[in-house]
């Protein structure tokens, strides 16, 4: 075994594990950490935030900071976008890959200031990331300073997400656009807001010093629960995203997987100057054509579609399915799944193999759910 | 939460109510509050016969899904059709309208084995 997957065994408590187990929550393990998967219903929780408002714990996501210099270009060599490009106080979204090209994980990259990043990862790839990242950062004028532990972070995310969080901070939230952050205070600690998430919903990202984030929490779930919304575990999380169409590291994208077969080629900035790692195998790709094709499925037939379960063309079998539910906002069952490129028109009619019958599915676009603006 | 006591269980946390020769069958509100909110199940077709201790069906709710297995060996007589819409029925009213399906014993003995309302909530409490 090596080092790596003995520290992967350690599991870590949230900063807010008391206060989870107040609210009585149902913990899980996930990606090395106690987590809450649900208050009190994943339903209820799924519905507060398409309707109303939803407080989650994300402190165990990995926040890495890279600083210098040459911390913009560094980091361009390092993931598939153009960090550079970023004006100060923009966000985007990235990966980050191996020669191959395969996915090792996917990113946000924050632009804090002209020569300061933060990049934040899942928390089951935050150790690879930060190994990755300061093995790719040698040599430049750029250090990496990995304040994962260091950092709380909170979501808020809902239509009454502004409403919720305005008299909490000074931050001028209606100028804060889509993917931007800003430092201000949130309950009068100091603090980054970003208006980002993984929900489908208009939101924001609070990130504060690990020792505040309690006391955050306490004035954020005050200001959420006035706003009749809930404290949303990872459950719910998990059906938001899907139905935002938005992929999960581990189910739609892994170290097999590249952005073009994830539907993700645009991403990559092939025309970025300068090399990084991955550009050569990504630039085949892109010439020649993803090998499986990334789609949504609705199913026609009765049952869930589930994670690894098979997908048939007709007699062939052309896939497997990455993540599958019933949708609570739609009411039927939905799901994500790798096809062969030509199965994968809107459209075609599809057979998931559960429990040993083949249900029939549509190829249908994604994201499933579109927020009315 | 204490089990219903005119009713006998499996260790698999399913109930079952004998009337006679027939036998309804369910699941438990343990079962039930431990699989959150339950959005499917998949029941056998009227007229099949079940195994003891085999699966015959399944239960889905928005995070996992959990396999159903007979009680008593036997013919299923009914099915609760109101699942099909009502999936939730299971959560609300586990003992009541969440109900699954009616079974003719086939071997009244297979009963004895089965735990009474007591023994389940021991079951429970042992974890």
């Amino acid at each position: 075994m090596t080092d790596a997957a003995v520290k992967s065994q350690v599991i870590h408590d949230t900063p807010l594990a008391d206060r989870h187990a107040a609210l009585g929550a149902r913990m899980i393990e996930f990606s090395g950490w106690r987590m809450p998967v649900q208050y009190t219903s994943i339903l209820e929780e799924h519905r507060a935030v398409r309707e109303r408002v939803g407080l989650f714990d994300l402190s165990h996501m990995g926040e890495l900071l890279v600083e210098g210099p040459e911390a913009g270009p560094a980091l361009a060599g390092a993931v598939v976008t153009d960090p550079p490009a970023l004006a100060v106080g923009r966000a985007h979204y990235s990966m980050i890959c191996a020669p191959d090209g395969g996915i090792i994980d996917d990113l946000i990259v924050y632009r804090l200031a002209e020569d300061r990043f933060m990049v934040v990862a899942n928390a089951g790839n935050a150790q690879v990331v930060s190994d990755t990242l300061a093995e790719r950062l040698e040599g430049a004028k750029a250090v990496l300073d990995d304040q994962s532990f260091a950092t709380g972070l909170v979501a808020i995310q809902g239509p009454r997400s502004v409403e919720a969080l305005k008299p909490l901070t000074d931050v001028d939230l209606d100028a804060l656009r889509y993917y931007a952050i800003a430092d201000g205070t949130v309950a009068g600690f100091p603090a980054q807001v970003a208006r980002t998430g993984y929900t489908g919903e208009d939101g924001f990202e609070v990130f504060v010093e690990t020792r505040r984030v309690a006391e955050l929490w306490d004035a954020l779930l005050g200001a959420v629960r006035a706003a009749d919304g809930l404290p949303v575990g990872l459950g719910a999380r998990d059906t938001l995203r899907l139905e935002a169409g938005m992929p999960l590291y581990g189910n739609e994208l892994d170290r097999s997987t590249n952005p073009f077969d994830a539907g993700l080629g645009r991403v990559v900035k092939l025309d970025k100057p300068g090399d990084f790692v991955g550009r050569a195998a990504l630039e085949k790709v892109a010439a020649e054509g993803a090998k499986k094709r990334l789609v949504g499925l609705t199913m026609e037939g009765r049952g869930i579609a589930r994670h690894d379960y098979p997908v048939h063309a007709g007699e062939r079998r052309t896939g497997v399915v990455t993540s599958g539910t019933q949708s609570p906002t739609l009411g039927v069952p939905i799901a994500m799944a790798y096809v062969a490129p030509t199965d994968g028109e809107v459209g075609t009619t599809l057979d998931v193999e559960i429990r040993d019958t083949r249900v029939p599915a549509r190829v249908v676009p994604m994201p499933f759910y579109r927020r009315s603006t | 939460m204490t089990a219903p006591t005119d009713l006998r269980y499996t260790r698999d946390h399913e109930w079952v109510r004998v009337d006679g020769d027939e036998a309804t069958v369910g699941i438990t509100q343990y079962a039930a509050d431990q699989l959150g909110d339950i959005v499917f199940v998949e029941l056998p077709d009227t007229g099949r016969d079940l195994d003891e201790a085999k699966p015959f069906g399944v239960v889905e709710s928005v995070k996992a899904v959990s396999d159903l297995f007979a009680p008593v060996s036997g013919e299923v007589t009914a099915v609760n059709d109101a699942l099909a819409a009502d999936p939730e029925l299971v959560n609300s009213d586990p003992y009541g309208a969440g109900w699954m399906l009616k079974l003719k014993i086939a071997d009244a003995g297979q009963l004895d084995d089965l735990l009474d309302g007591e023994a389940y909530d021991e079951l429970i409490a042992a974890g």
